[in-house]
């Protein structure tokens, strides 16, 4: 699905790369730990979405290791300053939706996106 | 293999102040910059982008200063953590997932879920961790250029 869809599927809204969304997401992955981000990014790559409620700028320094293709924060955080203009530095869309990341995932899932890896190999 | 003079290609030391959140992330960035722009395969990048993110971390939530070495040879990268700090009582158990003494402040900025030295071991050849407790730890990891089909095949 395009960001568009995505966007509206959560009735979300654009924070930044408003010019970008037409681009191509399959992917998803949701984590609310930078360590978790790290740990479950790998693979991962611009068709990929990553759902979290992390604000600050280390969101967007994690996100760029993996080029991931966009963020949309749940439960209607919003990004710091500092976020934003990384985001737009590293030309990474960001979204707001107020649902929680649990009704997040499970509409975007509903609609086709699947996950970035589908579980981890040893717990 | 052992680095010599003559096979290192490049190398550059960027300095971490412990406790500074602000930027933290920012020379794992540079780091990941620095790979791309040489033209390293993606998933290389992504091995030693991702660990260099980990120690990076680990020096601004646990140290007092740092210096992150990143080594570039024919061969191998190389990226060589050393800080000054409060070191690691038990070396093993860092080591293990899960466990962790970050404290709220760090834990609260979403770092700390005790997965970040598994995570540079996950993600790289050769891995040595050392430290000294009320001195500080030193930290080197490899990633082999011939090696990318190894166990990190999560596509």
């Amino acid at each position: 699905m395009t960001l568009k869809e995505v966007k509206n599927i959560l009735s979300a809204e654009v924070i930044s790369g408003g010019e970008d969304l037409e681009k191509e997401i399959k992917y998803a992955f949701a984590a609310d730990l930078l360590s978790d981000v790290l740990a479950l990014g790998r693979g991962s790559g611009v068709l990929t979405l990553l759902i979290t409620g992390i604000v600050h700028p280390q969101v967007i320094y994690a996100s760029n290791i993996f080029d991931l293709g966009a963020i949309i924060f749940v439960r209607g955080k919003r990004p710091t300053e500092e976020t934003l203009q990384l985001a737009i530095e590293n030309q990474i869309p960001l979204l707001v939706t107020s649902y929680i990341m649990f009704e997040t995932c499970g509409l975007l899932y509903q609609h086709g996106l699947r996950p970035s890896i589908p579980k981890v190999k040893n717990a | 293999m052992p680095e010599t003079e003559e096979n290192i290609r490049f190398h550059e030391v960027f300095h971490i102040e412990g406790g500074n959140f602000t930027h933290a992330g920012a020379i794992s960035s540079r780091v990941k910059k620095i790979l791309k722009d040489a033209g390293f395969p993606g998933k290389i990048i992504r091995k030693t982008s991702i660990a260099a993110f980990e120690a990076e971390m680990n020096v601004i939530c646990y140290a007092n200063q740092g210096n992150l070495s990143l080594l570039i040879a024919p061969d191998f990268l190389k990226v060589v953590v050393k800080d000054e700090g409060q070191g690691i009582p038990d070396v093993d158990l860092a080591m293990r997932e899960g466990y962790s003494t970050a404290n709220e402040k760090i834990r609260e900025l979403g770092f700390g879920a005790g997965m970040g030295l598994s995570n540079i071991r996950k993600n790289t050849d050769e891995m040595i961790l050392t430290s000294k407790l009320g001195q500080g730890t030193h930290l080197e990891f490899t990633v082999y250029l011939d090696r990318q089909e190894t166990e990190l095949s999560s596509e």
